[in-house]
């Protein structure tokens, strides 16, 4: 399986995607936001980070550059793209997911651990998955999962809702909401389920010595579910 | 040509800078205040010489990029 990892200027954990990706046999490639094709690829990555340092609005710049033209071809056509962190915020900009990524409600840059409820199974991320709930590590400022109410009955009536932040039991309530997301949403699909916007970073959780092996199994289940 | 936007938060849209800027005024002695809502200035400077092309140019710049529109509105301002 053929993975890219998208750098702009500003990607911070695309390195960590590329370990990750590897680690459970893609074969990965990384690829420069200035380039105007993407290798052939069975699943694209848009990595976390701070690209252009956040300015304007988080992912506003990169949903721009000359890559995302086809990132977007590549995800219109039915190719599995996959943005983590500030990849779900440029995915957000592209409109290739509906919302918005707002300031955490308590202003707060929050890095830690958190539990996610897997919403939908039926997609080629998360299908086959055993586990209900999986510990990640979230670190982002604007995290905020927005949408008007004509789009969130949209997300619900699609089954369009990936992953909402919950305890470790999977429930889902309002003290388990680290930064006022909607409906706790963690990550989301676009109607098609082919593309992911996810906040927390599985690429962080695949090693016991370093964190936690809930990224292992994901990535693991993704690369069987792509073969 | 300079021309000016403004963008600003829809209403609905929950704005915690302002809240806190709100709260630190408070904290200072203006307690006259109803509310805080944080924005954005642009001043575009375009070779455009023509008022409305200029202006219709900046609108297109608002919707693609300077604003996102689930959350947020713009306003140009008349250069004149």
């Amino acid at each position: 399986m053929k993975s890219s990892v998208i750098t702009f200027p500003g990607s911070n954990c695309d390195r960590d995607m590329d370990v990750a990706l590897k680690k459970f046999g893609f074969k990965n490639k990384m690829v420069w936001h200035a380039d105007a094709e993407l290798p052939k690829s069975d699943l694209v990555v848009l990595p976390g980070g701070f690209s252009y340092g956040d300015y304007l609005r988080c992912g506003s710049m990169a949903s721009k550059s000359k890559i995302m033209k086809s990132v977007i071809n590549f995800a219109n056509s039915g190719g599995m793209v996959m943005g983590i962190c500030n990849g779900f915020q440029i995915l957000v900009e592209t409109g290739l997911v509906p919302g918005v990524l707002l300031r955490n409600k308590y202003l707060e840059f929050i890095c830690k651990n958190v539990f996610v409820k897997i919403n939908n199974k039926q997609n080629k991320y998360f299908k086959n998955i055993n586990n209900e709930v999986l510990e990640l590590h979230i670190a982002h400022n604007e995290g905020n999962y927005f949408c008007t109410n004509d789009q969130l009955k949209e997300i619900e009536d699609n089954n369009q809702i990936a992953i909402n932040y919950c305890n470790q039991n999977g429930k889902l309530e309002d003290q388990f909401n680290p930064n006022g997301s909607i409906k706790n949403i963690a990550g989301i699909f676009n109607k098609e389920k082919n593309v992911l916007g996810m906040m927390p970073h599985p690429e962080r959780m695949i090693d016991t010595c370093l964190s936690g092996e809930d990224g292992s199994l994901f990535f693991k289940n993704l690369i069987n579910n792509l073969k | 040509m300079k021309i000016s936007v403004i963008i600003t938060l829809k209403k609905d849209v929950l704005d915690p800078q302002g809240k806190v800027i709100h709260q630190t005024l408070d904290g200072m002695g203006f307690n006259d205040v109803n509310e805080v809502r944080q924005g954005k200035y642009f001043e575009i400077d375009t070779k455009e010489t023509d008022n409305d092309k200029a202006k219709a140019k900046v609108e297109d710049m608002c919707k693609k990029l300077l604003a996102n529109l689930v959350i947020e509105n713009y306003k140009i301002i008349d250069p004149k």
